[in-house]
Parts: structure tokens; C-alpha cells; sequence
């Protein structure tokens, strides 16, 4: 135990009653860390089980022991009338759509509001934040009308018009994302932007070749939060998708628990493949997260 | 979009984590004194680079907001445009559909139960994670787990693991000497309680919050109250309360919006086709507005459930905002 381990107001305490203490938080952090975990053990044990043994026993096995068949998981993947290999590929078609979308309105919409000077900005800027607060159960209704009515809607001669209404208004801009991508291009110097105008770059160069660059541990942050979003995405895609060739792994995998005749361990292989590239992505992206929001200032 | 109804995992309060200064303040710190009008060219190319904005704005909001008032007055269906019915909407809701009282009933239990429950459970996580000892950011990376991850699936393990008979949790009950405990989603009485078990999994969003503010907190705030002779409880009381409070606030408005609108898990437990559990013990105001606008087509109906849900919203915000100012302390 080193001295700073040691809470500042437990100065003067006796060593048992500190003892006691952190015995205490990590009893409390251990029960905790094993609700978050073993429900997912469940879930991972349940995969790994071949077709012909129950899923269910008792007592509840927490972590697999016996069996390791990942042929559920290939299983899940491919098979014939629900291959979530297929809805995998149609979740990441739209996540990167979004993505591209997300990371290039929102740039070019921060850049004029934290760059250029212009009429109506400050009541353009005010519209952007009260947008945030818009109700978005009102929309949803006539919102879901326009779109149903010029077609862009289930799947018209093989194309998935639905997902039009779940990849453009991508292209326009998100107020949350515009607000922090804004504040972050703020904190890039202004003395480049004079620079590279004294050089004769006009504001689109600007934009594309010095505050775009810059603003790179942002759009990051955008980048995850609209994978996460669109992954994960249940409610659009059931309103707008009506092909089951065109379905997103959220939209197959919440039929299946009410589908009579469930296979279980492939449920929970195909719940797995719902839950892992958040995971992945949440792995790599923690400390680039906190970083992106935090680094400030230039390099070079 | 859809993915603004209560999915978890891009919750936009997630943006405003880290440091970044509030909406409010930023249109607060414009610059002071008469600033230099832009050049012409210069204003031409800001409302260049806004058009992607403009047009959204125009398209999917304003075209839409103006349509849902509109909407609210019409018997529109989904494959037949609808007349001008006055009121006759919100009379029906008031007065005839039994549906309506059963969801508000429904979604004000709901935010009774979930508001404090949310609230004081990621507290009690955050206290924890903020002593100062070893592996904390360990146990932080696992209990934030859950708020990456897809609502459906999480609902998927959930029921499966709330399963009456042969569910894990149930296991455990009897293995501790519950004879009989509930069979959650098909029990009117529990099917709340059911979705209350499945959402606390994701404590770990509002405690990682929470300790961003507890982390705020001088700590020579807490050595001066020792030296004073203050206990733990004391201390609590006094400097922690107190200087969470604003957090705490932007969390009781967080939370109260999300289970006003929460729909994604609920359609994945009680099934598809707009069906809402055991006696419609699960007929959230959102399901029933899903249901009557897209289940049966009644487009102009749902978008007057949907006004009068947006009306109850902000009187609950309002209410919330009036108690601030009573309760909320703020740094000066």
C-alpha cells in the first residue's frame, strides 16, 4: 500500500478501521462487477452449447466449463432463413453511410459557425442548440408520413428505399455534433486560418486542409457515437424496413425471442454478434475518447 | 430519427461529458463589444458550408413540426388522407379511449419507480468508484459495459434470464429459498419490476457521470471539515450533497425525458404487433402510440397522443426547473 492509495480524510484513522473500510468498497465493486459479468457468462455459456443440450439447467452454469462448440456461432451466422452474417454486413453498410454523413456535414456546419463571420449567426447558432431540445415523439409521426409518401420506405424493385430515411438525415447535420465539433475548432488557433490566408488559401481550403486535419480527435468521437447509434439502432430500421434480406441485427435478433420453436444457444450467439463490435470499438476507443475531448492545441 | 427514442448508447448527454462547457454557456461567451462584419465572399461561403444544415432543418423538422400540428386535427390513416376534425382527438383521448388512461398510468409508475431508482443507485456506484484505491479503473471500464451496448440485445438476455420456470434468476431465488418467485414478464404485478431489474444493469452510465462531478469537488473542501471535527455523514451532507446537486439535476431531467419515451426493450419483451404484456402491463405511452400509428394506421390520432405526451414532458421539465431553484446549488 502506498501512501497516496490512501484517501486524504482517512489522515489519522486507525489502520483497522481502514482496513474494514476498503474490505468493504471492494466487497460492494466485486458483487457489482459480477452482476455486469455473469449474465453475459450465462450468455457465452448458452452459445457455446451444441444443439442437442439444454440451455437451462439447474443450477445456472455462470461460465463454460464443458462445452465449446462455436459452430453455434457459425450457426447463427449462416443459416439459411435468418444468416446474421447478412444483417451484420446490412448494419455496417448503414453505420459506415452514417458515419461518412456525420463526420462531413457536421464538420463543414462547425467550421462556419466557429470560424467565419456572418449575418444571423448568433440566432442560427441559438436554433442549432434549441433543436436539441426538440420532442422527438412529434416528429416521429410526421416525419415517417413524408418519407412513407415519396417512397423512401421497405424495398421498391430490389433497392432498400427504407434506408434512405435512415442514412440521410445523417448528411445534415446533428446539433450535438455540431456543438462539439464547434467548440473544439474554437480552441484550434486562429493564427493559422491568417496565415494560410496571407499564402492566398481561400476558406474551403481552410477548412479542407488545416481545420479539418486538426479537429481529427473529434470527428473520432463523432465517428464512435454514430457507430454506437446506428449499431444499436432498433426503433428506424422497424419502422422503415419491410425485407428480411435488408434487416439490421437489432431488427432480427428482437424477433426472435417471441418466435415459437426458439432455439436458444443460437439466440444467444446471435445476441452475442449483436453485442460485440460495440464492445470492440468501446475497447479501443476509451482512452482516444477521453483523449479526443481533452488533447487541445496543435501539433507542429 | 428513431435512434433518438431511448436507445441507450448515443444518449446525447454523453456528449457534454469530458470538459466540454454547456449548450447555455456557449451562447453566453460570444465575443463582447461590436464584432467586425464578415466580407461578403465571407458570408457567401458560411452559408455554403451551412446548407447541409439549412436544408435539414427545413426538410426533416420544420416541414414535419408544422405537419404534426395539422396532423393532430385530422382523422389521417396511413394509405387515406385524413379531414379537419377539430378537437375531436384529444376529446377521444380524454374521453373515451381507456387505453390512453392505462398507458399514462403505465409511464407514471414507471417514472416513479425508475427516476429514483436510477438516481440514487448510480450515486451509491459513483461513491464507490471514487475512493481513492487500486483497480477502480478497472471496475469503472466493466460497470460502463452495458451503456455500449444494443437495447434489443440486452433485452434479449434479460428476458432470458427472467424466465419464470427455467430463467437463471429464478434459479437463484429458489436456490435461497424463494418458493415461488414472480414470473416477471407475465405477471402483471412484476412485468415493471422485470424491466426496472434489466434497466439498473446499466448503473454504470449515471455513476461514471456523477463521479466526473464528484471528481469536481475540491478536496481541501473535505480536509478543512475534517480538521472542524466533521464525520463521513457530515461531510456527505454538507460539501458532497450540495456540490453534486447540479449533477444530479442534469441526471433527474435525463432520466425523467428517457422513461417518458423509453419503447426499443419493451417491444422486444412483450412482441411485436404493438402487443404490451400480461393485461397491458407493459402499455408504456410510447408503445400505445406506436401501436395506434403504425400497428392500425391511425396517423392522426397518434400524432395528438403524441402532442399531449410532449405537453406532460415539459410540464414535468418546468416542474423540475421551478424545484432547482430550490434545491440546486451552484458554485459561485
Amino acid at each position: 500500500m502506498t501512501q497516496n492509495a490512501i484517501p486524504s480524510s482517512d489522515y489519522g484513522r486507525p489502520r483497522a478501521r481502514r482496513l474494514v473500510h476498503m474490505a468493504f468498497v471492494y466487497a460492494c465493486l466485486v458483487a457489482l462487477t459480477l452482476f455486469i459479468l455473469l449474465p453475459l457468462g450465462w450468455m457465452i455459456t448458452a452459445a457455446l452449447k451444441p444443439d442437442n443440450v439444454p440451455v437451462f439447467t439447474f443450477p445456472p452454469e455462470w461460465f463454460p466449463t464443458e462445452y465449446f462448440n462455436f459452430g453455434t456461432f457459425v450457426e447463427a451466422l449462416t443459416q439459411p432463413n435468418e444468416p446474421y452474417l447478412r444483417f451484420a454486413a446490412n448494419s455496417l453498410l448503414l453505420a459506415s453511410i452514417n458515419i461518412v454523413g456525420a463526420v462531413l456535414s457536421n464538420s463543414l456546419i462547425a467550421y462556419a459557425f466557429a470560424r467565419l463571420e456572418f449575418r444571423g449567426k448568433n440566432v442560427l447558432f441559438a436554433i442549432v442548440l434549441a433543436t436539441m431540445l426538440l420532442p422527438a415523439p412529434v416528429l416521429l409521426i410526421p416525419q415517417f408520413l413524408l418519407f412513407f409518401n415519396i417512397g423512401w420506405y421497405g424495398t421498391v424493385d430490389g433497392f432498400p428505399a427504407g434506408y434512405l430515411p435512415l442514412t440521410v438525415p445523417a448528411f445534415t447535420g446533428n446539433p450535438f455534433f455540431i456543438f462539439l465539433l464547434r467548440q473544439y475548432m474554437r480552441t484550434i488557433p486562429k493564427e493559422l486560418d491568417e496565415a494560410a490566408r496571407i499564402d492566398g488559401a481561400g476558406f474551403w481550403t481552410i477548412y479542407w486542409r488545416i481545420v479539418l486535419p486538426l479537429s481529427v480527435p473529434a470527428l473520432v468521437v463523432i465517428g464512435v457515437f454514430t457507430f454506437l447509434g446506428v449499431w444499436n439502432d432498433f426503433f428506424g430500421p422497424l419502422l422503415y424496413l419491410d425485407d428480411q434480406n435488408w434487416f439490421t441485427v437489432p431488427l432480427a435478433l428482437a424477433r426472435e425471442v417471441t418466435k415459437v420453436g426458439t432455439e436458444w444457444n443460437i439466440v444467444m450467439a446471435a445476441t452475442l454478434i449483436a453485442m460485440l463490435p460495440p464492445l470492440i470499438v468501446y475497447g479501443f476507443s476509451q482512452n482516444k475518447l477521453m483523449g479526443g475531448i481533452a488533447s487541445v492545441g496543435i501539433r507542429g | 430519427m428513431g435512434q433518438q427514442l431511448g436507445d441507450q448508447g448515443a444518449r446525447g448527454e454523453q456528449l457534454s461529458e469530458g470538459g466540454t462547457a454547456t449548450p447555455m454557456a456557449a451562447l453566453a461567451d460570444r465575443p463582447s463589444g461590436r464584432r467586425k462584419p464578415g466580407s461578403h465572399g465571407e458570408e457567401r461561403a458560411a452559408y455554403l458550408f451551412l446548407s447541409p444544415w439549412l436544408i435539414g432543418v427545413f426538410f426533416f423538422l420544420l416541414v414535419p413540426l408544422g405537419w404534426a400540428i395539422w396532423l393532430g386535427f385530422t382523422d389521417e390513416q396511413l394509405l387515406r388522407s385524413g379531414n379537419f376534425i377539430g378537437l375531436d382527438n384529444y376529446v377521444r383521448a380524454f374521453t373515451q379511449d381507456e387505453s390512453f388512461y392505462k398507458a399514462l398510468g403505465v409511464t407514471l409508475t414507471w417514472i416513479v419507480i425508475a427516476v429514483p431508482l436510477f438516481l440514487i443507485s448510480g450515486l451509491l456506484v459513483a461513491l464507490l468508484l471514487n475512493q481513492k484505491m487500486r483497480g477502480m479503473s478497472f471496475f469503472r471500464t466493466i460497470l460502463y459495459v452495458p451503456a455500449v451496448l444494443s437495447g434489443v440485445a440486452i433485452a434479449v438476455l434479460w428476458f432470458t434470464l427472467l424466465n419464470g420456470e427455467l430463467g437463471a434468476v429464478n434459479q437463484v431465488l429458489r436456490s435461497i429459498g424463494i418458493e415461488n418467485p414472480p414470473d416477471w414478464f407475465r405477471d402483471p404485478d412484476f412485468a415493471l419490476w422485470g424491466v426496472a431489474i434489466m434497466s439498473i444493469w446499466g448503473v454504470g452510465t449515471n455513476a461514471i457521470i456523477y463521479l466526473a462531478g464528484l471528481q469536481n469537488i475540491p478536496p481541501d473542501l473535505y480536509e478543512a471539515a475534517s480538521m472542524d471535527g466533521a464525520g463521513p455523514w457530515a461531510k456527505f451532507r454538507n460539501i458532497t450533497l450540495p456540490l453534486l446537486s447540479p449533477t444530479m439535476f442534469f441526471l433527474l431531467i435525463g432520466e425523467l425525458t428517457a422513461a417518458l419515451v423509453i419503447i426499443g426493450p419493451i417491444i422486444v419483451i412483450s412482441g411485436a404487433g404493438g402487443a404490451a404484456g400480461p393485461a397491458d402491463s407493459l402499455l408504456f405511452y410510447m408503445l400505445l402510440l406506436y401501436r395506434v400509428g403504425f400497428v392500425e394506421g391511425q396517423m392522426g390520432y397518434a400524432a395528438a397522443l403524441a402532442w399531449i405526451l410532449t405537453v406532460i414532458g415539459l410540464l414535468l421539465v418546468w416542474i423540475t426547473f421551478r424545484l432547482e431553484k430550490r434545491f440546486v446549488f451552484y458554485q459561485s
